[in-house]
């Protein structure tokens, strides 16, 4: 399979000169214009995210994978890929709020994605105490 | 996705900064308010699409439905 252009290790490169550039940009117009400078940031944000996926979704293959020859219920893995969505997504969420200086809102969209986390994990934490009751039992 | 999204939303930034800034020492501060709304809501439709696309992506990713 021929190799796209930039992929492959040579990818930092052009994730450290978006990096770069973005951070310049932000910063020129943050003396005029900060609202607008938020945005930019926002959007240089979601760019290196995707980036990313790619290769995450590689790594998630290779974790269900390996869930699959391990056995494990397919249930449980689907919930803890969903809890890192979760968390991802309101990482990004709450970082872009505290960077434009909104920590308090920043801080209820972290509780809210925590909350949510404990809820899905509830049937696993069900499943290891009923596993743990029937070795004692 | 591309780069070029970066300098446009860059580009309107400036060009709405300059504007402001030329319209405020014609003494037309009114207009140079509106010329600021609008480039925030040009920016924001663009930033909205692409975070939406991002959710989606994610939430492909993740098996998030």
């Amino acid at each position: 399979m021929p190799k796209a252009r930039g992929e492959g290790p040579v990818e930092i490169v052009q994730i450290v000169g978006l990096g770069l550039l973005a951070g310049m940009l932000i910063s020129l117009l943050r003396q005029h214009k900060p609202e607008l400078a938020m945005q930019l940031s926002i959007a240089a944000g979601v760019m290196l995210f995707v980036l990313m996926m790619a290769k995450v979704l590689r790594v998630v293959e290779v974790m269900q994978s390996l869930a699959s020859r391990a056995n494990l219920e397919q249930a449980h893995m689907d919930t803890v890929l969903k809890i890192i969505g979760i968390a991802y997504i309101a990482d990004f969420g709450a970082q872009v709020l505290s960077d434009a200086g909104e920590k308090a809102v920043a801080t209820k969209v972290e509780m809210a994605g925590k909350i949510i986390i404990m809820l899905l994990a509830v049937p696993i934490i069900l499943g290891v105490l009923d596993a743990i009751l029937k070795l004692l039992g | 996705m591309d780069v070029q999204l970066l300098f446009r939303i860059a580009g309107v930034g400036i060009i709405v900064a300059v504007m402001a800034t030329v319209l405020k020492q014609a003494g037309k501060d009114e207009q140079g308010q509106m010329v600021t709304l609008v480039g925030v809501l040009v920016v924001l439709m663009m930033v909205v699409t692409l975070l939406g696309k991002f959710f989606n992506l994610v939430k492909a990713t993740f098996g998030m439905y």
